[in-house]
């Protein structure tokens, strides 16, 4: 916890880089929607894509993800699989007609 | 220490190795993250059984949305750099970040607030259709979320930063656990905006 002011102030260096970085994949995801690809899975996937890569920056460096306790990292871990468990479940409305030929 | 202090506010806690505050602070972001994943999943499986689904650019205020994207980013910054002023133990600068932070924070809703009275004027509702229902249940959640970030900055912002003459470091640790749900919230617009918006 005890970091020297020079440390602190290389944090604050990094942080203008990741507003920088958020603010250019905002107009860059505002900038694709405008394109309307044709594809709906291509454009779920690029918006998914800058978002993770945003989300991901915000997370690391803004929560100091990237020099955390195991801990953390642990109830992150758990976090992500019942998420994942979550974002699954609307497979299970399907699940009679896995399978079957339409 | 004294018996009446709590323990662990500023020392990490020998087992976990973090102070009590963010062992919490993130348990509780991890509830969070499911309260938010159920409602996305919803959307999932609603937009995938719908016969019609409208793109959200067709319906919402894409460049309001953008605007606000830009300031929520902001409010995060200022916020980690309210923090990472205290750690640098001037105050001045903590007083005004934090400031920012919460001035950003009325800024969001009072967009949001614009964008709601034009769909109400418009005699648009939750109960309108699915994508309406789904659209102001999930920013309408994120907006309470906001409100109550702002209630705790508020309060760090000013009767709270007593704490700082007496302890410090507490104060500064309190500070980090207000940004890290501060983040949290950041980061589930950087979600909804493109999914509910862009997509």
């Amino acid at each position: 916890m005890a970091e020297s002011a020079e440390e602190i102030r290389h944090h604050i260096r990094v942080y203008m880089m990741v507003f920088g970085a958020l603010a250019v994949l905002t107009l860059v995801t505002v900038a694709v929607s405008y394109l309307h690809i044709e594809s709906i899975a291509a454009t779920i996937m690029v918006a998914l894509a800058i978002a993770s890569v945003k989300g991901a920056l915000v997370a690391g460096y803004f929560m100091h993800l990237v020099s955390e306790k195991q801990i953390i990292y642990w109830i992150l871990i758990l976090t992500v699989a019942f998420f994942i468990v979550l974002m699954l479940l609307p497979l299970l409305t399907d699940i009679s007609t896995v399978g079957i030929p339409v | 220490m004294s018996a009446e202090e709590i323990p662990y506010t500023v020392e990490p806690h020998p087992v976990t190795g973090v102070y009590n505050g963010k062992l919490g602070l993130w348990l509780f972001l991890a509830s969070e993250v499911m309260l938010f994943g159920a409602l996305f999943s919803t959307l999932v499986l609603l937009r995938v059984g719908a016969a019609d689904w409208p793109h959200g650019w067709e319906l919402l205020n894409v460049p309001l949305a953008t605007l606000n994207t830009f300031v929520l980013i902001g409010s995060s910054v200022t916020m980690v750099m309210a923090w990472a002023s205290l750690k640098l133990d001037d105050f001045g600068k903590f007083k005004l970040y934090m400031g920012v932070t919460v001035l950003l924070s009325f800024v969001f809703l009072v967009v949001k607030y614009f964008e709601y009275t034009h769909k109400f004027h418009l005699g648009i509702s939750p109960a309108t259709n699915n994508f309406y229902a789904t659209y102001f249940t999930m920013t309408g959640l994120h907006g309470l979320h906001i409100i109550g970030g702002i209630v705790v900055n508020l309060y760090l912002l000013f009767p709270g930063n007593a704490l700082w003459k007496t302890a410090p470091e507490q104060f500064t640790n309190r500070v980090e656990c207000a940004g890290l749900y501060w983040h949290f919230v950041d980061l589930v617009w950087i979600f909804l905006f493109p999914i509910l918006y862009l997509l």
